[in-house]
């Protein structure tokens, strides 16, 4: 059976600060700043959007490219770690606003920046287990970063949709681990506008260990070698840590550079992998294998072996595609910013 | 129908009256319409009180009986009705009146408006005054009431070149007719400067071509046409009354430069008196921002659709033109207690008739016309009075 | 300011927002989607929906219509105050759109320079926050409308 990703589609704010703005704030250095984070700008989310407004986009833009109707759609999983309500789902407002209610299952995930692809594994599961057609997962986030914290110059807002289904799938999901420990890198206590984090400690113990641990799994599972793929997505909360988790696994830079945005929009958290991913879908061709493995802080990887199928040519027609939101960018200054983050109140 | 006829008028001054709570304003205004026609309570058949939310502004409904009640006619149980259609309200209650005493049901009617607005912050009474618009599909959505009408005022440029000094003009005339008016909120002139340049509300509107925030009231008594020498010497005549509804949003009209229920009501009450527009010495219209007072000439047929603003430059509408226009002050000068405007406009009208406004005085004040809307133009009322029977 | 234009000023900044629960969420299909109504009998579309056609009243045949929410602008204003919970918002354009079906609405024009809105450019909609009950209540989605490139 033929399970895998039927159609996908992505938002991302317009609105862009550059690393120089909030660096003059804070009286420190860009260009170390830039280049420890390998981090241009980030994007900033308008006054009036949120993860909520992000997912739907996101949702309606994965409907709009696909071949299905929402009413066929049996499951919405929406994964952040910003949603708007501390009690009370997001993804039933997603799945009113594709249109998708009421003959359906739904509901949140928070596994910090992989609460997406954990979506996109129960929508595998609930698909091949026969119980759906159709199933959304997605990630997205509108990420807080305190004012003068380093996430501040990455914490950016993003967020992607994926349709699982058996139904002209775009790319198998040929298999799918994951790898996970209780490992507390980064979170944030209930209450709290802003998240904490371990500093250094969020490098080793917890990015690099479960991003490793998960894909060379996989590897071993499929009995494959990162030769053997096109492409390779992997989490990325700055452009330091995918590089050198991915060097280190054997990946070359041309299997990994494609997926590669943080540099333009910082750490979409929820959104980044997939978002990653949806910038290889757009470009791939029928046959191309790709590796995909996110990471959540607390902590854990997901890993995925992907396929490509003809029917990815289709789907490569319709707008609007991963570039679109690349090419149409506003810079704020850091008023503006503030002003957009709520940071003024 | 029988002749109806106002044999006594009565006002508030206009403005934030601190020591004065809903019932003593009416009262006052009240009493004064009944010594000016010189008739006693126990003549009153009927009362018609324009209030737009008592509800809201002092938490009171059932303002009917209370007003009954504190201007002592409960004890000879005189029936009094509140009407509502927002800013149009004291234009509904006169209608009312009109209508009740026209029919023979009644000979001596008291029609009144009043608003009590500053028992609340101010933005609480914001928001109370927002009701008048679609709730759902207008404020909802990012509407405010000068947002609204600034939406209806750059259509109108953009259609026919309307200026913004045509819009501000509107404001400084209705100051400089309020600095001979003892009852308006403001008596002081303004410049089409100060127009352009106060606070920006909702572009291209400013503040100074917005109406205030006021407490006030108004009352008229009206008596059937046989009775109208019986109690006084003066009478003015209600020759023309007309009310029309139209949408309750401005997005759902076709053509939004035009309140189509100005149009109709004036059409209905123009019927009814055989006069037309030519015909009008001195007009009352609804000036809640200064595009409105544009609208309004248009709409009544002073004017072609579109050349207001082209009156407005010309003077025609100023104290000494052609076609004097708000010389109270209008809702923009002499201040806009919602309730009473309605009232206010046929009190103003009925004295410019008798000759009674000094130095606002209009020459040869004949027929006088009085022009209510509700909201964005959902309800008006028109409202056509003369000297002669 | 002097305690003229205060008082004015402070007046007329506002818009209100008490639109409660149910309020809200009995039209939230309609909110989110842009679903309005249209009669089978005349051919007329209507958002915001309406359960009775103006034209055809008892003859009408109401149903359900989905628009798909490209219009022009027929006119705009820029709100420059508002009441406390929207001061955040200000200043901001507020237009009246006319669906590529004819029915018209009232919305915010977003990601549109003050300076570049004008009146007959094309809008498509976009799914934004309204506003909120307040920090602790609900928050309104809804549809709002950006000028097409």
């Amino acid at each position: 059976m033929e399970v895998g990703i039927c159609s996908y589609g992505v938002y991302i704010p317009k609105y862009r600060i550059e690393v120089e703005e909030i660096a003059e704030v804070w009286d420190e250095d860009a260009e170390s700043i830039k280049n420890g984070l390998k981090i241009k700008q980030k994007s900033v989310p308008d006054t009036d959007e949120d993860t909520a407004t992000i997912a739907v986009e996101a949702a309606r833009n994965a409907v709009k490219r696909g071949k299905m109707s929402a009413s066929e759609i049996g499951a919405v999983y929406v994964g952040s770690e910003s949603h708007p309500y501390a009690v009370k789902p997001t993804a039933t407002i997603v799945a009113e606003a594709i249109g998708a209610t009421p003959d359906l299952t739904a509901a949140d995930y928070e596994f910090a920046c992989k609460a997406g692809t954990a979506g996109i594994q129960t929508n595998l599961a609930l698909v091949k287990s026969d119980m759906i057609d159709y199933g959304m997962a997605v990630g997205a986030d509108v990420s807080q970063g305190a004012p003068g914290d380093a996430l501040e110059y990455s914490a950016g807002a993003g967020g992607g949709a994926y349709l699982i289904g058996k139904k002209d799938v775009v790319a198998k999901i040929e298999e799918t681990v994951s790898y996970t420990t209780d490992t507390p890198d980064f979170w944030r206590r209930e209450g709290k506008d802003y998240p904490e984090h371990g500093g250094r400690f969020t490098g080793e113990p917890g990015y690099f260990k479960h991003v490793i641990a998960a894909t060379k799994n996989l590897l071993n599972k499929t009995e494959t070698d990162p030769s053997y793929y096109d492409y390779a997505v992997f989490h990325q909360p700055n452009g330091k840590f995918p590089t050198r988790a991915a060097k280190k696994l054997g990946f070359k830079k041309e299997q990994f550079k494609d997926a590669l945005l943080v540099s333009e929009i910082g750490n979409t958290y929820s959104g980044s992998t997939l978002i990653g991913l949806a910038s290889v879908l757009d470009k791939s061709d029928p046959g191309d294998d790709i590796l995909v493995t996110s990471y959540g802080s607390g902590a854990g990887s997901d890993s995925f072996k992907l396929k490509v199928t003809e029917n990815i040519k289709d789907i490569q027609k319709e707008e609007p595609k991963l570039e679109s939101f690349l090419k149409e960018e506003k810079h704020l200054s850091y008023g503006s910013y503030a002003r957009h983050k709520g940071k003024v109140k | 129908m029988r002749d109806v006829a106002i044999a006594g008028v009565g006002i508030t001054e206009f403005g934030e009256k601190w020591d004065s709570s809903f019932r003593d304003i009416f009262t006052n205004a009240g009493i004064s319409a009944l010594e000016d026609a010189e008739i006693g309570a126990r003549d009153i058949d009927e009362i018609y009180i324009g209030n737009m939310s008592a509800g809201r502004f002092i938490a009171q409904e059932h303002v009917g009986a209370l007003i009954a009640d504190y201007s002592g006619l409960a004890n000879i149980h005189v029936p009094s009705t509140r009407v509502e259609a927002a800013c149009a309200s004291g234009g509904l209650a006169l209608r009312q009146g009109f209508q009740s005493v026209a029919s023979g049901i009644n000979d001596v009617v008291v029609v009144g408006g009043v608003e009590k607005m500053t028992d609340v912050e101010n933005q609480e009474s914001v928001e109370i005054l927002s009701a008048a618009s679609d709730r759902e599909w207008e404020a909802f959505y990012g509407a405010t009431f000068p947002g609204l009408y600034a939406m209806i005022a750059n259509r109108h440029s953009f259609k026919f070149g309307t200026t913004r000094e045509s819009m501000a003009k509107v404001a400084v005339k209705n100051h400089h007719n309020a600095t001979m008016n003892d009852k308006a909120q403001f008596q002081n002139e303004i410049t089409v400067e100060k127009v352009l340049n106060s606070p920006k509300v909702a572009d291209p509107l400013t503040l100074f071509d917005s109406s205030p925030i006021t407490d006030g009231a108004a009352a008229i008594v009206l008596v059937s046409g046989e009775k109208a020498e019986e109690y006084c010497d003066n009478p003015v005549y209600i020759k023309g009354s007309g009310q029309a509804s139209d949408t309750i949003s401005v997005h759902d009209r076709k053509n939004i430069c035009t309140l189509n229920s100005t149009v109709k009501a004036a059409e209905k009450a123009y019927e009814m008196a055989e006069v037309g527009p030519d015909d009008i010495d001195v007009a009352e219209v609804h000036d809640c921002f200064t595009i409105a007072e544009i609208l309004a000439i248009e709409d009544l047929g002073f004017c072609e659709k579109g050349e207001g603003g082209k009156l407005i430059d010309e003077g025609a509408t100023e104290l000494d033109g052609e076609l004097p226009v708000n010389p109270s002050g209008g809702l923009k000068a002499c201040g806009h207690p919602v309730g009473a405007t309605g009232i206010k406009q046929a009190v103003e009208i009925t004295k410019q008739i008798r000759g009674e406004t000094g130095e606002r005085q209009v020459s040869e004040a004949g027929i006088g016309i009085c022009h209510n809307v509700g909201g964005s133009g959902g309800t008006a009322t028109v409202h056509i009075l003369s000297r002669e029977v | 300011m002097d305690q003229e234009e205060l008082l004015l000023f402070i007046f007329y900044l506002g818009r209100f927002d008490i639109i409660t629960v149910p309020r809200f969420w009995r039209k939230i299909v309609n909110r989110y989607n842009l679903l309005g109504t249209k009669c089978e009998e005349c051919g007329e579309f209507y958002f915001p929906p309406r359960n009775l056609c103006p034209s055809c009243r008892r003859k009408g045949d109401i149903e359900t219509y989905r628009f798909n929410g490209t219009g022009k602008l027929v006119t705009y204003t820029v709100i420059r105050s508002a009441a406390d919970i929207h001061e955040k918002e200000t200043p901001y354009i507020l237009g009246i759109v006319e669906l590529e079906e004819g029915s018209r609405l009232t919305s915010y024009i977003i990601d549109c320079d003050i300076d570049d809105v004008e009146i007959g450019i094309k809008v498509k909609p976009v799914f934004r926050r309204l506003g909120e009950e307040s920090e602790e209540g609900l928050i309104y989605y809804g549809i709002k409308f950006t000028p097409v490139n």
